[in-house]
């Protein structure tokens, strides 16, 4: 104590924010990096979870490179990615522009919109499983049926299935990029929009001269966010296709679903690590090429 | 005289005129309209999973919305063996817990990197915003391994013990502590505070905003999180409602209705605190969004 009263101001705030900081370095430290070191050395190893480590260079990398099933598993990955964040961010920006302009009960119908973000994944995905069964069971195809139309095959096709399992993950995403383009949109000064009004400027030209270049760091954060979540697709695809895991034909495994079944229905620890460090490199790149291209200019 | 009636007649015209409907006002109508419809169609699959765990059994495959004969049967079916409700308190306990461990130590952490200037402070910025970039999915392996070794499988502690502490919360703490000023530290300083007594009655009640829109990111993260409680749990009495409801979905096999109706326990405890505190988490959703 003695000790401690001798020390200058700056020297005791040096002690008290170690203090505070100790606890959670550990937790950083070996929570954090330390298995990020692991999953990396793992990948270099042949390793069935019970017997011995053994190292094999690149041999898990190479074995990736040469499995069919990887490049379907990526293709499909990239596929959740273009399709669910064009589509996520147009129909959203779309909503909270106009809904914006509206007063008439807009806390009404703003939470409409939000509500679906406040769902869990697994019960949202099990409600939509049951949407796309086939007649007489699923919501969809009764619907279709009664207006006479065809069946649509959702979850058992290899085509469709992919964007089936897609939609009930942007429908729960939207609310939450409604409402934070919203706040975007309110933060651009009203200045610029009377100064357009005055000039007697059209509505085009003030939402591609005004207010979607005064958004992009909005924009930015709402790509480089959805992207994450896109690549990252596993709760929906998972609950969506239990009993056939992947649909049929891998045709909606996406990188995440493989590395779990290699993981942990496989226990090919090695294989499954070497999944995760593409995985990691996938989204680093991603964010860091949307991350350039956005916030250039 | 003159100047009285052009005022009348004028007033007149004004008055006249009022009831004709503008193009803007048809404008914002139809535009009220459609944003109303689509708003209708989003909350359609929720109120699809309410009404159909409302239904008796031969009802399900009909397309209408509103039950013929509502029934509580399918609750109490599903609620009989007692799994939910113990999945339910499962959920809850995980989740309050990394909810209060995220508000103490983000902000904690958060507080000293912004308010402290000591040695090796910018390492440690940089190391913990760098988590951030790190995915869930690399470290799953190496937990699993970690806590096989350390006993930690199939147990509260091992379904919560990654996030306890986020990057993402302490990044965001950090950035409202900005707002805080550092007279205030400085006045509690002199009046004789230790520096844990500044942080706990001084900073802490000024970010009070940030820190509930932490918890409502937190505790909804932690209450719908699926990956990793799926790996970590074995046994049923261990499962989180997210857990349990994916294996009672297989399990139920065709029953939709009772499929439904987990779905439905799942989801109305968010969807209620929503509606109570609509405006308080919509506020908080858009401060972490733009701050974090």
């Amino acid at each position: 104590m003695t000790l401690y009263r001798n020390l200058t101001i700056g020297q005791k705030q040096i002690v008290w924010a170690w203090a505070f900081l100790a606890i959670p370095v550990l937790f950083y430290v070996v929570i954090r990096f330390y298995p990020t070191g692991t999953a990396i050395v793992i990948s270099f190893q042949e390793w069935n979870l019970l017997g011995s480590r053994s190292w094999t260079g690149l041999d898990n990398y190479k074995k990736l490179w040469h499995d069919p099933v990887f490049w379907k598993v990526f293709r499909n990955t990239f596929a959740y990615l273009l399709l669910g964040t064009p589509v996520s961010l147009i129909v959203s920006f779309v909503i909270a522009y106009h809904l914006d302009k509206l007063r008439f009960m807009h806390g009404f119908l703003r939470m409409l919109y939000f509500l679906p973000f406040m769902t869990s994944a697994v019960a949202m995905a099990w409600v939509w499983r049951w949407f796309y069964q086939a007649v007489p069971i699923g919501l969809f195809n009764n619907i279709l049926a009664g207006f006479g139309i065809a069946q649509i095959e959702f979850l058992n096709s290899t085509t469709h299935a992919l964007p089936a399992v897609l939609a009930p993950a942007v429908w729960a995403g939207l609310g939450f990029q409604i409402i934070i383009f919203m706040a975007g949109i309110r933060a651009i000064p009203t200045s610029y929009y009377e100064a357009a009004k005055i000039d007697g400027v059209g509505w085009w030209m003030v939402l591609t001269q005004i207010t979607i270049p005064l958004l992009r760091p909005t924009i930015v954060f709402i790509v480089v966010f959805s992207s994450i979540g896109f690549l990252r697709i596993f709760d929906h695809v998972f609950n969506m296709t239990t009993g056939n895991p992947g649909g049929p034909l891998n045709a909606t495994k996406p990188l995440v679903l493989m590395i779990y079944d290699t993981a942990f229905t496989g226990f090919d620890m090695g294989y499954a690590a070497a999944q995760t460090v593409v995985l990691f490199t996938i989204l680093l790149v991603v964010s860091l090429i949307q991350l350039r291209l956005l916030k250039s200019n | 005289m003159v100047v009285a009636e052009n005022i009348t007649a004028s007033s007149r015209t004004l008055l006249d005129s009022e009831p004709a409907p503008k193009p803007r006002n048809m404008g914002q109508i139809i535009r009220w309209l459609v944003l109303f419809l689509g708003g209708i169609l989003m909350v359609m699959p929720i109120a699809y999973m309410i009404s159909t765990s409302l239904k008796w059994p031969h009802e399900v495959y009909n397309v209408n919305l509103i039950p013929e004969e509502p029934t509580l049967d399918n609750y109490a079916f599903v609620l009989e063996d007692g799994r939910f409700y113990l999945w339910f308190l499962n959920s809850g306990i995980i989740a309050t817990i990394t909810t209060i461990s995220n508000l103490l130590f983000d902000s904690l952490v958060g507080y000293t990197l912004c308010k402290f200037r000591f040695p090796g402070r910018m390492i440690v910025f940089i190391a913990i915003l760098s988590t951030l970039m790190i995915p869930t999915e690399m470290l799953v392996i190496p937990w699993y391994l970690m806590s096989q070794s350390f006993g930690w499988l199939d147990s509260y502690w091992g379904i919560m013990f990654p996030g306890l502490m986020t990057g993402f919360g302490t990044f965001l703490m950090k950035q409202f502590f900005e707002s805080v000023p550092d007279d205030f530290i400085e006045a509690a300083r002199i009046d004789g505070l230790n520096e844990l007594q500044i942080w706990w009655t001084v900073a802490m009640p000024l970010v009070k905003p940030a820190l509930a829109a932490l918890a409502i990111f937190v505790f909804l993260g932690n209450w719908t999180a699926f990956l990793w409680p799926l790996i970590v749990t074995n046994s049923t009495e261990m499962y989180t409602i997210p857990v349990g409801l994916s294996g009672f979905g297989d399990e139920a096999d065709v029953a939709w209705e009772l499929i439904m109706t987990g779905a439905a326990i799942s989801t109305i405890p968010t969807l209620v605190v929503f509606l109570i505190f609509q405006r308080f988490i919509i506020r908080g959703v858009v401060m972490a969004g733009l701050k974090g």
